[in-house]
């Protein structure tokens, strides 16, 4: 049987008048990825720095390799790296400066800094930029630096924490091939992120959280075949023709969820193509032609609209602006 | 298995390991302060301007005014340096506060905290960085101090003697600055509170006039206050005059900040997050 490399037991934690965590569970096995799948201020960055031995949890306990982030954080420190939105590198120095600071203060031996510096450099694509002062690097350098830092004294276990957030799509898939060699060596990851499709590509386990718990934790796999539907929205000309639609539909899409809102009628499946090829045909001999069409993989608003029958709070946000309907 | 053979040790390391790590975490921190000076000089070159116009300024628009003969033989400019060389470290001291508030701002703090080093070094490495910027400091300002009429009367020893002073001074004070940037939390707050703690400190002493010359009611704190005896000793070291008893209250005071500055300090940074 696997040892659990990361362990959480009933961890809460309160701000003032804020709960940030309700007595979360979890564990990571050794040499697997979780990822903690949220929307802002679900917790998830809380939950990182209790394990990281930054904060103090008010209840509950946890372990990371066995020893207890309270009694023994000086253990856990010599076993983890920290990379993330809020642990920062020092932008006067270059990236090698920096690399070669966090090696001394992991107490990496002396003679091994400059060998393991360079490697960084070269795995994270960052030779060239070596010795210019960060703050001249792109933002999707600097993530690379910052990863490469967590990575100095080869901790065995990782935490990144929205490791691509604000980071364009190349920057991402980028940091997504290094993650993914880390868990090739052996590392075990924690991964927090805002994007499902992150936590789909790269994590074994995902972890949903919402409002300081974990609502759901499954195998991605699992999860989408939980939630996984394709959604496909048709706008029509107006709620007659909608209405019109919907009827239609109804009687000739077996596989399939409908709805109608208005002039938007929205078919929830889990055989996406054959359903949409069905759905215009049937609206086409009735010469029904949508004026509007998307079609939609299963996105974090959905997990959350399944896991928790409320939509997270971004979406709300999203929602609000848009002048949505729901 | 290949996992456990990463990371660094898992025990705690004895004392005498504990303190080397310590020494070189510190000589990190140090390290990674310095280069920030070097790239970002702004701060520094500010920090010398001031205390060049402060002896510009006393040496030729208010020096004329201010009588000395009662305390000192010699000139005005001879009286004053030791005063410049105490208020430069006193405001310079400044830079500690922050230093180390924008340090809590920037995140950097998250990280090391996660890392296995001394939970005092980061503080240790920004105090020992700011003294070796005052020993620059210093040294440029006693160019400035020869370059406008400034004289040692007593001998190079003694003078450099009282220069250590004031660089031991210099260190105690970043640590209780360094409270203050730690209690505040962010420069402008910490710049800000700063100035009313260093104000009193400097202009109520002997720095610029003899305290003779004050109220009799603010005489009594401009006699014994820190600054003031520190002053008073290195003026007797660089010009002469009764030196022992200045020194050691020099010397009591900076011991009793350090002792009660420096457990705070580290006090403050535990409970920061």
């Amino acid at each position: 049987m696997a040892v659990a490399a990361i362990m959480v037991e009933g961890l809460v934690k309160r701000f003032k008048s804020v709960v940030a965590l309700k007595g979360i569970d979890f564990e990571v096995q050794e040499g697997t990825i979780l990822g903690l799948l949220g929307p802002n201020g679900a917790g998830k960055t809380t939950a990182i720095r209790i394990l990281a031995t930054i904060l103090h949890p008010d209840e509950g306990h946890a372990e990371v390799m066995g020893h207890d982030v309270v009694e023994q954080p000086f253990a856990v420190r010599c076993q983890i790296g920290l990379a993330g939105q809020n642990a920062a590198v020092d932008p006067n120095l270059t990236g090698r400066e920096n690399l070669r600071m966090i090696g001394k203060l992991a107490q990496l031996p002396n003679n091994e800094i400059k060998p393991r510096t360079n490697e960084l450099l070269s795995t994270f694509n960052l030779i060239d930029a070596a010795d210019r002062p960060l703050r001249t690097y792109s933002g999707g350098m600097r993530r690379r630096l910052d990863v490469a830092a967590a990575l100095v004294s080869r901790p065995p276990i990782i935490f990144l924490d929205e490791p691509t957030t604000g980071l364009d799509i190349q920057s991402r898939i980028e940091l997504w091939s290094v993650i993914k060699t880390l868990v090739a060596d052996g590392s075990t990851v924690l991964l927090t992120t805002q994007y499902l499709e992150e936590a789909d590509q790269l994590a074994d386990r995902i972890a949903v959280m919402d409002l300081g718990r974990i609502v759901a934790n499954d195998t991605a796999a699992a999860l989408k075949a939980r939630l996984g539907n394709t959604v496909i929205e048709m706008e029509m000309e107006n709620e007659q023709k909608a209405a019109q639609a919907e009827e239609l539909l109804s009687r000739s899409v077996s596989n399939g969820q409908i709805e109608r809102q208005g002039s938007l009628v929205r078919i929830n499946s889990s055989k996406g193509p054959p359903i949409l090829i069905e759905a215009l045909r049937t609206l086409d001999r009735q010469a029904l032609i949508p004026i509007d069409l998307s079609v939609r993989e299963p996105s974090l608003d959905d997990v959350f609209l399944t896991l928790t029958g409320t939509q997270s709070v971004s979406s709300k946000a999203t929602t609000a602006l848009g002048g949505g309907s729901s | 298995m290949q996992a456990t053979a990463r990371g660094c040790a898992v025990e705690i390391p004895p004392i005498p390991i504990r303190l080397v790590n310590g020494i070189r975490d510190t000589i990190a921190v140090t390290e990674r302060n310095l280069i920030n000076l070097r790239r970002v000089p702004r701060l520094f070159i500010f920090t010398l301007i001031q205390p060049v116009i402060f002896v510009l300024l006393f040496r030729y628009v208010f020096g004329g005014a201010i009588a000395v003969s009662a305390v000192s033989p010699y000139p005005y400019v001879d009286y004053l340096m030791p005063g410049i060389f105490m208020q430069t470290v006193v405001f310079g001291a400044i830079t500690t506060a922050i230093g180390l508030s924008s340090d809590v701002q920037s995140g950097l703090l998250e990280r090391f905290r996660a890392l296995p080093m001394s939970r005092t070094a980061f503080l240790a490495g920004r105090t020992f960085s700011d003294l070796l910027r005052n020993v620059l400091v210093v040294a440029l300002i006693t160019g400035v101090g020869f370059a406008v009429g400034f004289r040692i009367h007593t001998s190079p020893h003694l003078f450099i003697f009282g220069m250590l002073l004031v660089l031991l001074f210099a260190y105690v004070l970043s640590w209780l600055f360094a409270n203050v940037g730690l209690a505040l939390r962010d420069p402008e707050s910490a710049q800000a509170a700063s100035f009313p703690v260093m104000a009193p400190l400097v202009f109520a002493s002997s720095a610029f006039v003899p305290v003779a010359s004050m109220p009799t009611w603010l005489q009594g704190f401009a006699k014994y206050q820190p600054v003031s005896v520190t002053i008073s000793a290195v003026r007797a070291l660089a010009i002469g005059g009764p030196t022992g008893s200045y020194l050691l209250q020099s010397l009591a005071w900076c011991a009793a900040i350090l002792a009660v500055c420096i457990p705070l300090a580290v006090w403050q940074y535990r409970r920061l997050f």
